[in-house]
């Protein structure tokens, strides 16, 4: 037993960071949420780039995978980056289209990026509970779940805003080309399922780490009373109980990527979840009005974290996997 | 990455199981903060180590296996899944015995482990004294040089076991006027019946004497009972203290065991709707607590130090264990209070409760440890405590 990245998987983590590093990610975010993804698509090119997408589809459709430690080694990397667009329904999107036909057909522009792929599931027939599609303005392929099976949806309704405002939200239009019905596309609603939550977990991870990297900054150079704010117990120990919560749910990510136990991903994906909000809640608390401001990039990760904790799962469903309940 | 045992750690885990199985004493044994749970107790770690299960890790020499850190946590988990009962040598074992792996002589060692393996001496801390808690290093009582040893003079407080064990081991100012505090201490072993130590029993919230007062009164030491060099105590007696926050004082075993018969507990009561999310997070807590005990012990095989990063594991299991008590008593209603049972329908919940809320107390407040996060983890600049 060897519980540890090795050290082609850090340095994968390490060239994804400084890709992203250098792309000024931030302005990419605030332009998708203005409904231009110039930018964000560039970014997501050289994501597919580094080989990001082709770690959720096999070989034999032209990736790399499956390869669940690596990519939530990468999806960690886009949530510390605040990496807009539907990652997660990207990479979740391979194990709805397992069937040869579908395969072939999708899984090979998956891979490679040039499908951006979103999912919604518009009623309570699956077990995906998003009913609206992330995105769905910036998504080339809309896959919608509902009574009649796994439908190409033909468009998307109105585009809505959420409380992160570079996440987009759209309802699938009705009709277009059936592509599967029948109980193969339940099992692969919950195979899929599994993999969005595993991504989620990680992209949350990445979104609570760089918040309380940021905070920590920011309070070793805000100064209050003469000294910095950072000597304050009172911030400390908020501070170390955001490291405390955001370390162990690191350990549980990687073990649920290990065995893709559907409990296991739950319980990786609700911990992660909610350290990252904890982490929010924190990282506000310290910035002060600062923090309250939507002109300060704080904010890019602080309302992710928000919409992140229900994304694919509420906190009670993800509970309730874990018990079986 | 993997989380695979090889086929002799499965075999390891098979004999342990085994042996377990065809020893842990049923019904339970009374209350370890009793005089007649204490002597149960002690009778436990000599059957444990009759078959050498009571030191896994150690040298054979002094009654081990070997074993090495993953199969010990191995064990862990397979002794706590059995239910066998918790460990009255625990604070020497823990505690003492890491400190004379690496501080103490071949003949300390030859000496103090064997008896301290089979429990025929347990061993009792004593390291606070009543003006100094947190701030260790300002503790008065004193060891004076005398012939072929140490006398020492003053008090120690909060001597877990103390009331009933055989022997202690703390830190003594033998300098008197240091320019720092925690120069001029010495970590010495002393014997507590030895004349001039009164001990006097402390009562815990419910009234067990888990801990006591120590009262000593030019206690003579021989030299033989000093560990490391005099004067050096304070960086011997750290080691221990990293011990003791780091990988070894609550196994993950211990947390999953707690959380089965807590999952059990709930299934029972119908699936509780209302305790549901907390039970949840019980299972949750006690995978997240071995996973991160695997990642630590796989870092420090590749022989990366155990640091301050045993400080969030310490505020991680002692917030744990208190949140998982509560759950169990709160989903028990009226039977929950019931504190004079030990089967799981009644107080056996009630006493780990008292014994949890000890936790973010004991072995560096959890105040103490969060400063250290912010400091040495997160690099923030000191403060006023």
């Amino acid at each position: 037993m060897r519980f540890l990245l090795d050290d082609e998987q850090r340095a994968f983590a390490h060239s994804l960071d400084a890709l992203l590093t250098a792309a000024d990610t931030p302005s990419a975010v605030r332009s998708w949420g203005a409904g231009d993804h110039t930018a964000g698509r560039a970014l997501w090119s050289r994501i597919a780039d580094a080989g990001v997408f082709a770690l959720a589809v096999p070989e034999a459709y032209e990736g790399v995978g499956p390869l669940p430690v690596e990519l939530a080694v990468a999806f960690v990397e886009l949530g510390r980056h605040a990496v807009p667009g539907p990652l997660v329904e990207t990479v979740a999107a391979p194990a709805l289209l397992t069937e040869p036909g579908l395969a072939k057909r999708f899984l090979p522009g998956l891979a490679s990026g040039e499908t951006i792929a979103t999912v919604a599931a518009t009623n309570g027939s699956y077990p995906l509970e998003d009913s609206y599609a992330l995105d769905g303005d910036a998504a080339t392929t809309l896959l919608a779940l509902d009574g009649g099976g796994l439908r190409l949806a033909p468009g998307h309704g109105p585009v809505r805003t959420s409380i992160d405002p570079a996440r987009r939200l759209t309802r699938p239009a009705p009709g277009g080309e059936l592509l599967a019905t029948g109980p193969q596309v339940t099992a692969a609603a919950a195979h899929s399922l599994t993999w969005a939550r595993l991504a989620t977990a990680a992209q949350a991870l990445g979104v609570g780490l760089t918040l309380l990297d940021r905070t920590v900054a920011y309070v070793k150079q805000r100064s209050q009373f003469g000294v910095p704010i950072g000597s304050f117990q009172a911030v400390k120990h908020r501070l170390a109980d955001a490291k405390v919560a955001l370390e162990f749910a690191r350990p549980l990510l990687f073990g649920a990527a290990l065995t893709m136990d559907p409990a296991d991903v739950a319980a990786a994906k609700v911990t992660a979840c909610e350290a990252a909000y904890t982490t929010a809640r924190t990282a506000l608390q310290l910035h002060g009005a600062i923090g309250y401001t939507a002109e300060y990039d704080l904010s890019l990760w602080l309302t992710k974290a928000r919409a992140l904790r229900t994304a694919w799962g509420t906190p009670g469903e993800c509970r309730g996997m874990v018990l079986n309940s | 990455m993997d989380l695979d045992f090889t086929a002799d750690q499965d075999a390891f885990r098979a004999e342990a199981r085994a042996w377990l199985h065809a020893h842990v004493p049923s019904p339970p044994l009374p209350s370890l903060e009793t005089e007649e749970g204490f002597a149960a107790h002690r009778a436990w770690e000599a059957e444990l180590a009759a078959d050498r299960w009571s030191v896994v890790s150690w040298p054979a020499a002094y009654g081990g296996r070997d074993a090495g850190l993953l199969r010990w946590l191995v064990f862990e988990e397979e002794y706590y899944a059995a239910g066998a009962p918790g460990r009255v040598g625990q604070n020497g074992i823990n505690l003492l015995a890491p400190t004379l792996f690496d501080h103490g002589t071949e003949e300390q060692r030859a000496r103090i482990l064997p008896p301290m393996a089979s429990g025929e001496v347990v061993w009792a801390q004593a390291w606070s004294e009543p003006e100094a808690g947190s701030d260790l290093a300002s503790l008065r009582s004193r060891a004076v040089r005398t012939e072929g040893g140490w006398l020492l003079s003053g008090q120690k407080t909060w001597s877990s076991r103390a009331a009933f064990a055989d022997r202690a081991f703390g830190l003594f100012r033998s300098e008197p006027d240091t320019p720092k505090p925690h120069q001029g201490l010495t970590y010495l072993m002393f014997d507590l019946r030895a004349p001039g130590v009164t001990v006097r029993p402390i009562g815990r919230l419910d009234g067990k004497p888990a801990f006591a007062e120590l009262f000593l009164d030019d206690v003579f030491v021989p030299d033989e009972d000093v560990i490391g060099e005099p004067g050096q105590g304070w960086r011997v007696a750290m080691s221990t203290a990293g011990n003791e926050r780091g990988l070894t004082l609550r196994s993950p075993g211990r947390f999953l065991a707690s959380a089965d018969r807590l999952a059990a507990l709930w299934r029972a009561h119908g699936r509780d709707p209302f305790t549901r999310d907390r039970v949840a997070d019980a299972v949750i807590g006690a995978r997240a607590y071995q996973l991160f005990t695997y990642a630590g012990a796989s870092r420090f095989l590749d022989g990366e130090p155990i640091g301050p990063e045993s400080s969030l594991n310490k505020v991680f299991w002692s917030e744990y264990d208190i949140a998982l008590h509560e759950t169990a008593l709160d989903l028990l209603g009226g039977e929950g209070e019931l504190a004079d049972t030990t089967d799981d329908e009644g107080g056996g919940w009630a006493e780990g409760y008292v014994f949890s809320l000890a936790g973010p107390i004991y072995a560096g407040t959890n105040e103490i440890q969060r400063d250290i996060i912010a400091e040495r983890l997160l690099g923030l600049p000191k403060g006023r405590r």
